[in-house]
């Protein structure tokens, strides 16, 4: 898959915001297709990691409801200029991606 | 040959149960996490107890949801929780009278502050609701957001 993830993550004093948007069409199964009248199968992220040097800061179980081209934030304390943050997610169809960043 | 695949397919499959029970894996990672029932609850009680196992929750003053009081897009709706509350472990978002209520749960590293924000759909207005567990406890925010163009379905 093509990169589908831009990810930030930025130290101000001791508190690190980690900013990330991903791609992705998060069908939630309910539309229909409106020249078919047929529906759209659901296809959205269910698992969203993020780890700080290899260490879990979060793991999200996402429903259908969360907006297209998903936009998500959180903030770490304790994170230093120069530390890992890798985000990868993976959807109900099994497709997965994954990016990494250096804390700025 | 088919005996042996059989044999060897239940030594992997019990050196996983032995893994298991020996606390090494827990069964969540084994496999998928994805609470589907939490997920698919059609009331917001459904959602809160299949997800913490538990509907009963405390009031706090000390989440703050940050959503706009009028959404134009119900499709996009941007809502951030912030909790004081000091050991957080899980944040989840709860879109009162969606179809499928719950939106999303995060689980927070012990070095992550109580602080998540994303973009939610609504299908019409109502409350969004924070469920904020720290310590065993649960404590829970609302706040209304009305919707002018609903985000579900479309």
């Amino acid at each position: 898959m093509a990169k589908s993830i831009r990810i930030r993550a930025k130290a101000k004093g001791s508190e690190t915001t980690v900013k990330a948007l991903i791609t992705h069409p998060m069908e939630t199964g309910l539309r229909k297709n409106k020249k078919t009248g047929k529906k759209i199968p659901a296809h959205y992220i269910q698992e969203v990691t993020i780890k700080h040097n290899g260490t879990t800061a979060m793991t999200a179980n996402w429903g259908p409801a969360v907006s297209k081209n998903p936009y998500v934030s959180i903030m770490l304390s304790g994170a230093r200029a120069g530390d890992s943050i890798e985000l990868s997610w993976l959807d109900n169809k099994g497709a997965k991606d994954s990016a990494s960043t250096k804390i700025k | 040959m088919q005996r042996r695949t059989f044999l060897q397919g239940s030594l992997a499959g019990g050196a996983v149960a032995v893994a298991v029970s020996a606390g090494l894996l827990s069964p969540q990672s084994v496999l998928a996490a994805w609470p589907e029932g939490a997920f698919s609850a059609k009331s917001v009680q459904d959602a809160m107890s299949g997800l913490f196992g538990s509907a009963d929750n405390t009031a706090s003053g000390d989440i703050k949801i940050k959503a706009p009081d009028i959404a134009e897009n119900g499709a996009v709706v941007p809502v951030s929780i912030t909790t004081s509350i000091g050991g957080t472990s899980r944040i989840a978002i709860i879109a009162a009278k969606n179809g499928s209520p719950l939106a999303a749960s995060f689980d927070l590293g012990k070095s992550t502050k109580g602080f998540v924000s994303t973009r939610i759909k609504m299908g019409k207005t109502s409350d969004v609701i924070a469920v904020v567990e720290a310590g065993g406890k649960r404590y829970s925010a609302r706040k209304n957001v009305k919707v002018t163009i609903g985000g579900c379905g479309g």
